[in-house]
């Protein structure tokens, strides 16, 4: 099980509440199919993906950045059990999505990319980044523990 | 995952504007690469202090830096250009690789916080191409 100091929650319960998730999630989403296109692999039926500029209008990939980043409250609102609430969520993304889960790492890049943007190098402290990092590896992890 | 004209030319912009905030560009990645990714602390534990913002860790900070402009004069050929600082990295210091890309994503999420208009996806895109290149040339002499 995975141990959580009350700073660290703290941290990423602060960043959380900060987050604009329908600006957020479409950001992260968009900036993980442009800096690593290979990504786009999963998103054929999304429509027009055919340059930069295309990705982030698209209205169909903000959706789906938006019900991502909503996907993470669940982790959030059970820190201390993120594998198991991510069960069928992991066997999902492998059984019917088919998602390499090297990919989760990627966006989860991008994401804290897009989050970092939006604070000061004072605000987004080395602590903070170390807590919001450990979150998400453990996120990811979670999501790639039904693959077989 | 060649550079491509604009590719080359969107780092070139994009390094004019950083060099105005070298300083702290450098300082805050390593600070934050020493915090954030503990194991990289095993490279610096003849350091007196490895806290974020020490005295080493800015003079370091700049070193690195220095270390991508000069990449970037040289980024029509990389792999040569950067020959010296490979065999460094190879016979002396001994890096391993991996640590490379936990150096560029620290800067990358910097360099977002440091310049939040022009950190575009399309210069973040072109400056994460240019730092695996960095990356790969730096690696060219170890095996």
């Amino acid at each position: 099980m995975v141990e959580w100091t009350d700073s660290e929650r703290e941290y990423i319960n602060t960043i959380f509440s900060t987050l604009d998730y329908d600006d957020i999630g479409p950001k992260a989403l968009a900036r993980c199919l442009i800096v690593y296109p290979w990504t786009q692999r999963y998103f054929g039926g999304f429509g027009n993906l055919y340059n930069a500029d295309a990705i982030m209008a698209n209205p169909m990939i903000a959706a789906h950045g938006t019900k991502i980043l909503h996907g993470m409250d669940r982790a959030l609102k059970n820190m201390d059990d993120i594998k198991n609430t991510y069960a069928t969520l992991s066997e999902l993304h492998s059984e019917k999505l088919h998602v390499d889960p090297d990919n989760f790492r990627l966006l989860a890049d991008c994401l804290t990319v897009v989050i970092a943007g939006k604070m000061t190098v004072k605000e987004f402290t080395p602590d903070m980044q170390a807590a919001w990092r450990k979150f998400l590896s453990v996120v990811v992890s979670a999501l790639g523990r039904q693959y077989h | 995952m060649t550079l491509s004209a604009k590719d080359k030319a969107a780092v070139k912009g994009f390094m004019s504007k950083m060099k105005s905030r070298s300083e702290e560009i450098g300082a805050e990645t390593l600070s934050r690469m020493l915090v954030v990714y503990p194991q990289t602390k095993s490279y610096f534990a003849h350091w007196p202090d490895l806290a974020p913002g020490s005295a080493p860790v800015r003079e370091h900070g700049v070193i690195f830096i220095n270390g991508v402009y000069e990449a970037a004069d040289k980024i029509d050929d990389l792999k040569n250009g950067l020959l010296t600082l490979s065999e460094l990295h190879a016979f002396m210091l001994r890096v391993d690789p991996v640590n490379f890309k936990i150096f560029i994503h620290c800067m990358l999420v910097v360099l977002a916080m440091l310049f939040p208009e022009d950190f575009t996806p399309q210069v973040h895109l072109a400056v994460d191409k240019f730092l695996a290149q960095v990356a790969l040339a730096l690696a060219e002499k170890y095996r």
